[in-house]
């Protein structure tokens, strides 16, 4: 088995998986009928995407573990969603700056990985890349709306940015499984995807009249090594539940 | 949860390129493009739209209960007016 890209399939599945979960929080609860139909819609995207993933994850791993197997039957220190996603829904504000961060992450990551010499990740990516171009409009809108609306939507988006910009430097760790793949051009040049994220990302808040928080760079990591914040194991509790308490259950 | 509502869109999708627009049903929005995305998530999530058109509710005039009479009934009685005399040629899909 190549762990190496066992690793960074996993990274990519269960990202999308982690998110899909915290979106779907909102079936139901949506500001408005239509906006509530907007997020589980990419919540089901995601999911499709993170069942994509992880049954590849599965087939490169070879030990009969399919994507219900990873996604169930897992800890919270073998996920490797990145910090970003598991971080609390607060409010609607909150939910779109935190779907902004990690969309236009999708968006330049994916488009490095179209490029991927694995042909399967290059197929994963072009097809995710459909979706995430969505997730990206609906995001970037939002926080144009918002940032730059009332006092108080922009006071709570404000806020969003200002709690969430710790968790970005997650996005762009580079470990030895990033370098390993790359030397193939299996993996994204994370670098490049910086680059582009950051200028994105700065051109959004600017025209939402959001600015970037002036912290002392202190940024909060782990997601590569299975080190998450405390929300990951509430997520599980509820995400694994049925399959854990009544295995065999079928629809 | 706010009690203020969003503008009414009619929302408009198309099936094929080329068929005409069917009215799909009506969305809440701020502003066009807003209008578009959530008609987009709202109508077409099984694949049943190639083409969306917005348009605000507000921009569309109908006709009323009242008008049945003299708009409608007055082509209810003139067989001659529906071309039943001629044959639709075949292999004709849609006309």
């Amino acid at each position: 088995m190549n762990k190496n890209l066992f690793e960074y399939t996993l990274r990519l599945g269960d990202t999308s998986l982690i998110l899909s979960q915290r979106l779907s929080e909102w079936c139901g609860h949506g500001p408005m009928l239509e906006e509530d139909i907007a997020l589980t819609n990419i919540a089901l995207d995601l999911l499709g995407q993170a069942k994509a993933f992880l049954s590849y994850a599965g087939d490169i791993e070879n030990k009969e573990r399919g994507e219900d197997d990873l996604a169930f039957h897992r800890d919270a220190n073998q996920f490797r969603n990145l910090l970003l996603t598991e971080q609390p829904n607060v409010d609607f504000g909150f939910t779109i700056i935190r779907q902004l961060f990690v969309s236009t992450w999708q968006q330049y990551l994916y488009s490095e990985l179209t490029h991927s010499t694995d042909k399967n990740i290059s197929a994963l990516a072009i097809k995710s890349l459909k979706e995430v171009n969505y997730h990206l409009r609906f995001a970037s809108d939002w926080t144009l709306r918002l940032g730059d609306g009332t006092e108080e939507s922009h006071q709570r988006v404000q806020n969003a940015v200002n709690e969430l910009w710790n968790y970005t430097g997650d996005l762009f760790e580079i470990d030895q499984v990033d370098k390993e793949l790359l030397k193939h051009g299996i993996a994204a040049d994370m670098k490049k995807v910086e680059e582009s994220w950051n200028k994105h990302i700065k051109q959004v808040l600017n025209d939402a009249t959001l600015s970037i928080p002036e912290i002392n760079n202190f940024m909060r990591t782990g997601s590569r090594k299975g080190v998450h914040t405390e929300h990951i194991g509430f997520i599980l509790a509820e995400m694994q539940f049925l399959p854990r308490a009544y295995p065999d259950a079928k629809w | 949860m706010s009690d203020i509502q969003l503008k009414l869109w009619e929302v408009f999708t198309q099936k094929k390129t080329g068929m005409s627009f069917e009215h799909a049903g009506s969305v809440r929005a701020a502003d066009k493009e807003m209008a578009l995305l959530n008609a987009r998530d709202v109508y077409s999530r099984r694949g049943e739209a190639t083409c969306i058109w917005v348009v605000p509710t507000e921009c569309i005039s109908s006709s009323s209960p009242e008008d049945v009479a003299s708009f409608f009934e007055p082509s209810d009685d003139k067989i001659y007016r529906h071309p039943n005399f001629y044959k639709t040629p075949d292999g004709i899909k849609q006309v």
